[in-house]
């Protein structure tokens, strides 16, 4: 039960002269629910780039379930599922087609698709949906149908980059619940990150702080407040990463995406 | 089949015969064409000779409608890029390489498609097949340069990413490609500088090679196929180099 799904060592991305990920090592065991927390441009992305194969290191190595991120691309995507922090569904196409092209992606034999389908569709309540286009959804019910496709291969990692960003408190309450019990009933291993540091506090069970590409302290919410001195994580967080307000660099593309949210 | 280039063709093409005013708009502009140069151009023709003109231009807006539906294919990837589907694909346990060779299929596929379109509303117009056992050339040409715009394309749109300036360049590269070729008129009379240009013009063999199939017209084949298929190759190679280093 106590074994790891994720092994960071010494990694370490650059950009030019810029150290994003400055060698930071740290491990996930299986059946945790892993907050990996930190302010703007902190190097949580970055890390979960190269965590999900997106984007090279410039040195130490990544292990998912097993696998070398470098060497056994194939396996570790095959492990994992994703869920970005910008949508990245097709809008042009139905709930049950994004997921649909999914599952061949994923190689899901053709007996099995419709009904694995169906059935994800069902447990994020958007089954009698299916057949409507994605560009008329909510941004919560995109959320939804993000969720059922990256839990439709059967992950045994899900990654989960600010999934409740800009939604309301209905649906963040409900896609919490439903992380704790994929967690819980499919036993797959959650690995997210949030700014909303209530929120992480009451779900994670293991929480690590970063800040300027390294990470700060790793530990259960309550170690963390113990060794800061603090009431909640959110002090914790302020305590360790300071007030300062940090410039996040935005160009068109983002600010493009924060609109079609 | 490949699971990645299957869900990649299906898609584009699913994409592209949904959006139906796509689909109408992307047929104004060589039927505008075919009309002006048709009847305008057609006519004083004519009149000069026995010399059938609409045989020898239909095949160059069959070309100019190929090309320019082909490398406006790339805009597909760079939509993707900007509202995320693209992530989806490159997260998922498929080679890139088949993304990549996906979308450029059937792209093409739907270039074909248009082309073929082209080629129907030419019979209108007193256009003629020379030959039909060729039919099944026509196609294969025409697949094989919508295939070479199309990794074209795709392949200058992994490395740009601008929504904007995106058609603007497409345009800059086309329109002289379309021009400083023989798709609209021969350009035998052309001065020397321009006859130089026409001759490393690949747009001028894609005609030449859709003339010999479509209407009989007399060409270097064996030139024309070398240089279609040499292109096809060294973009293949470079859009898939591209496709690899792309970091999203």
């Amino acid at each position: 039960m106590n074994k790891e799904i994720v092994n960071v060592n010494n990694l370490l991305k650059k950009f030019g002269d810029f150290v994003a990920v400055d060698n930071i090592n740290f491990s996930v065991k299986k059946g945790e629910i892993f907050a990996f927390l930190g302010p703007n441009g902190a190097g949580k992305s970055t890390t979960i780039k190269i965590m999900t194969t997106l984007s090279k290191a410039n040195g130490g190595s990544v292990e998912i379930n097993g696998f070398d991120v470098l060497k056994d691309k194939k396996k570790v995507r095959e492990s994992i599922g994703v869920i970005f922090q910008d949508p990245t569904l097709d809008e042009d196409l139905t709930a049950y087609e994004n997921l649909y092209y999914h599952s061949i992606l994923y190689g899901i034999s053709k007996a099995k698709r419709k009904k694995k389908i169906e059935d994800l569709l069902n447990y994020v309540g958007l089954l009698d949906r299916k057949n409507d286009f994605v560009k008329n959804f909510s941004g919560g019910m995109k959320r939804r149908v993000e969720i059922a496709r990256g839990l439709l291969h059967d992950p045994k990692l899900l990654f989960l980059d600010e999934p409740t960003l800009g939604l309301d408190v209905q649906t963040r309450t409900f896609l919490w619940n439903h992380i704790k019990k994929v967690n819980k009933e499919k036993k797959i291993t959650v690995f997210f990150t949030s700014h909303n540091l209530d929120e992480a506090e009451k779900i994670a069970t293991k929480v690590a702080i970063i800040d300027h590409g390294r990470i700060l302290i790793i530990g259960t919410s309550e170690e963390i407040k113990k060794k800061t001195k603090t009431k909640s994580l959110e002090k914790a967080f302020l305590k360790l990463t300071g007030y300062d307000i940090r410039v996040d660099k935005a160009d068109g593309v983002d600010r493009m995406r924060r609109f079609r949210r | 089949m490949d699971s990645a280039l299957y869900v990649m063709w299906h898609r584009q093409i699913k994409e592209y015969f949904r959006n139906k005013q796509r689909l109408i708009v992307s047929l104004v502009q060589p039927l505008l064409f075919l009309i002006a140069f048709g009847f305008g151009l057609g006519n004083s023709f004519q009149s000069s000779g026995n010399f059938n003109y609409i045989q020898y231009l239909l095949p160059g807006i069959v070309g100019m409608t190929i090309m320019m539906s082909s490398t406006m294919g790339g805009m597909s990837l760079i939509w993707d890029k900007k509202f995320g589907f693209l992530k989806e694909t490159l997260v998922a346990p498929v080679s890139r390489i088949n993304l990549l060779f996906g979308r450029c299929l059937g792209n093409a596929t739907t270039s074909v498609f248009q082309g073929l379109i082209v080629l129907f509303l030419g019979y209108f117009m007193g256009f003629r097949i020379f030959n039909w056992s060729m039919f099944p050339l026509i196609i294969l040409c025409m697949f094989f340069i919508a295939l070479l715009f199309n990794l074209l394309g795709t392949s200058l749109a992994a490395k740009f990413d601008d929504m904007q300036s995106f058609p603007s360049i497409m345009n800059f590269l086309m329109m002289p490609m379309m021009f400083l070729s023989g798709a609209f008129f021969s350009t035998n009379n052309f001065p020397k500088v321009l006859q130089f240009i026409v001759k490393i013009n690949p747009f001028d063999y894609c005609v030449s090679l859709l003339r010999f199939v479509i209407s009989g017209i007399e060409t270097n084949l064996l030139l024309d196929f070398m240089v279609v298929g040499i292109l096809i190759l060294l973009l293949g190679f470079l859009g898939t180099r591209l496709f690899n280093r792309m970091e999203v």
